[in-house]
């Protein structure tokens, strides 16, 4: 795969410091991901078992192959996903077969969101939009603790203000 | 009748409902067009009688509309936005931002000529489409035009609804030849003026329908049509002028178009150049100006010879020298060809003081250039058969909702320039123009 690790678009040069999210990401999407596909793994061995012969009923294999394959990528992906705050700008990285960093200079930021949905509060979680006036720029962290993401949301608005620019 | 309550400010041309008139119309057009024999039947059952009792009824109906429309539209400029006020039903008030307006153009479609009004079209940041006040007596348009710009500058309130028009300087003017000829070098006009003559025959010969030709015809002669001569109405006479207030740009034939591009609110330079436009040093440029209203990319010079160009991008960017930028350009690395083979080629990157630069293209070769200062975010990204040859693709978004792309660098580039990007953009921005630019 990568030759080296200095050759991976996810690092920064001059960045010590990368900060991961929160734990409770990686049991939501792992707790969505199984409350959907073994009911259909269920319905589907119940149904084809009986209706069709015990043969058919092993397509029910298919979703459960694909929980166990999401199971892994859910926690590859999971663990890829990295933010840094610098003096100024912020650096988000992500992805495992697609990388990607992204680098949003405090000063473009217009506005700062925190949202966290029934879902999200249930595992602790809330999530940190940066809007840019491009809105190309795809700047989220999902996962955070509701905290951090406060405390995140006050540093960046605070530094955005003082490193303001217009358009 | 009792008439509601008047807003305040001041009134639209009395024109002014009729200006989507032409929509029914055009619908029952379409209608009787798709489906013939009930048309038919329906204009049998219109005797005059019916025909007079239903204009007796209609047109008060639409006349009163019409004037309470009009009569319940109003704009007013305060010293920091523009509101309009429109609905008869659905009450709606814009307030536009004076210092987030990017551009003011006057439109003026053909049959506004004659009646002598105008449209001014506003491009405000952050919102999708561009915000209209349709029409305007043409005095009117062009003082309140210029009012806007120089509130929007920054001048002082109580002359600005005096200062009128400023004067203007032109800077190129482009030959109704010249633009001919370009057109006639473009290959999309004449591919699609081939497909006219050769696909429709071929369907309806194969098909046997004479149905099934025009079908096919129609979509086909509409790409003709804003392949040439489409474009040839657009942008005849197009000429560029210099003002305090921006960049003047007139164009069109039967609709003319007059748009004020403000100092600093350029965010992106395209520089366009056709295959068959090379040898004769010819360049179409296109500029991103933010809250464009997602129609495309606003033209500056439809052709230009590539010196004039650079003095024309000189005017609006300062220090932008987009053949200094070429010059800088370097090509992918040659492990690039085995992730997109043959156009690997076309693509390139460099960056000088002013500018991100960006290629793409080998036929028509298209460079994109994003003033450091104007860049809102950086991106490096990687798939996975570009991990394997050890590549990434920088990309820069810019405010005009854009992002200009420099594709295919080793990962090591990239990432030095992802790093010198967010360094220069920061520096850049310090020394950018203010924002209110005559205070």
């Amino acid at each position: 795969m990568s030759r080296t690790s200095g050759a991976d678009v996810r690092q920064h040069p001059g960045v010590e410091e990368w900060r991961g999210v929160e734990r409770g990401l990686l049991r939501m999407r792992r707790t969505l991901l199984v409350a959907e596909l073994l009911p259909v793994a269920v319905a589907l061995g119940a149904l084809l078992g009986p209706l069709a012969g015990p043969w058919w009923a092993s397509v029910a294999a298919v979703p459960l192959a694909a929980a166990a394959w999401g199971w892994r990528a859910l926690a590859l992906n999971w663990r890829s996903w990295r933010y840094a705050e610098r003096a100024d700008d912020l650096l988000i990285a992500r992805g495992v077969l697609w990388r990607r960093l992204t680098v949003v200079p405090y000063g473009r930021m217009q506005l700062v969101e925190v949202t966290s949905g029934p879902l999200e509060r249930r595992f602790g979680l809330a999530r940190v939009q940066l809007h840019t006036a491009a809105a190309a720029t795809d700047a989220h962290i999902a996962g955070l603790a509701p905290e951090e993401a406060e405390r995140l949301r006050d540093r960046l608005t605070e530094l955005g203000e003082a490193r303001s620019a217009g358009l | 009748m009792v008439l509601p309550q008047r807003p305040e400010g001041r009134r639209l041309h009395p024109v002014t409902p009729w200006r989507r008139a032409w929509a029914p119309m055009a619908a029952l057009f379409a209608f009787a067009v798709q489906d013939p024999e009930r048309a038919r039947q329906g204009a049998e059952h219109l005797t005059p009688g019916r025909l007079v009792a239903g204009l007796a009824v209609l047109l008060p109906l639409i006349a009163a509309y019409g004037f309470l429309s009009w009569w319940m539209t109003s704009y007013l400029v305060t010293e920091t936005e523009l509101r309009i006020r429109t609905g008869l039903l659905f009450r709606r008030v814009a307030h536009i931002r004076l210092d987030r307006v990017q551009a003011i153009d006057v439109g003026r479609p053909l049959l506004a000529r004659l009646i002598g009004v105008a449209k001014l079209r506003l491009d405000v940041v952050g919102t999708g489409k561009k915000d209209e006040l349709a029409f305007l007596s043409e005095r009117e348009a062009v003082a309140l035009r210029a009012e806007l710009l120089a509130r929007a500058a920054g001048m002082a309130p109580e002359s600005a609804s005096e200062v009128g028009e400023a004067p203007s300087r032109e800077l190129v003017r482009v030959e109704p030849w010249t633009l001919v000829v370009s057109l006639l070098l473009l290959g999309t006009s004449w591919g699609t003026l081939a497909a006219v003559l050769v696909v429709p025959p071929l369907v309806g010969w194969a098909s046997g329908s004479l149905w099934a030709a025009l079908v096919v015809t129609v979509p086909l002669l509409g790409g003709v049509w804003r392949g040439g001569l489409g474009r040839f109405l657009t942008e005849f006479d197009w000429s560029v002028a210099e003002s305090p207030d921006g960049v003047r740009v007139d164009h069109g034939l039967l609709d003319r178009a007059h748009a004020t591009v403000p100092p600093g609110r350029v965010q992106a330079v395209r520089i366009v150049e056709p295959w068959l436009w090379r040898r004769r040093g010819w360049v179409r440029v296109e500029l991103d100006v933010a809250g464009g209203g997602g129609e495309g990319s606003d033209v500056l010079l439809p052709v230009a010879p590539r010196e004039v160009a650079r003095a024309v991008l000189e005017r609006i960017l300062p220090g932008m020298d987009p053949w200094e930028a070429e010059a800088v350009l370097r090509p992918s690395p040659r492990r690039a060809r085995r992730v997109v083979p043959l156009w690997w080629r076309g693509y390139g990157h460099g960056v000088t003081a002013t500018v991100f630069a960006s290629r793409r293209g080998l036929v028509c070769r298209k460079l994109s250039l994003v003033p450091h200062a104007k860049v809102q975010s950086v991106r490096v990204t990687q798939g996975p058969w570009e991990r394997v040859f050890g590549l990434a693709d920088v990309h820069v978004d810019h405010g005009a909702n854009g992002t200009v792309t420099a594709r295919l660098r080793t990962v090591e580039e990239a990432r030095a320039v992802a790093a010198a990007q967010a360094e220069r953009s920061r520096t850049g921005r310090r020394t950018a123009r203010p924002e209110r630019w005559l205070t």
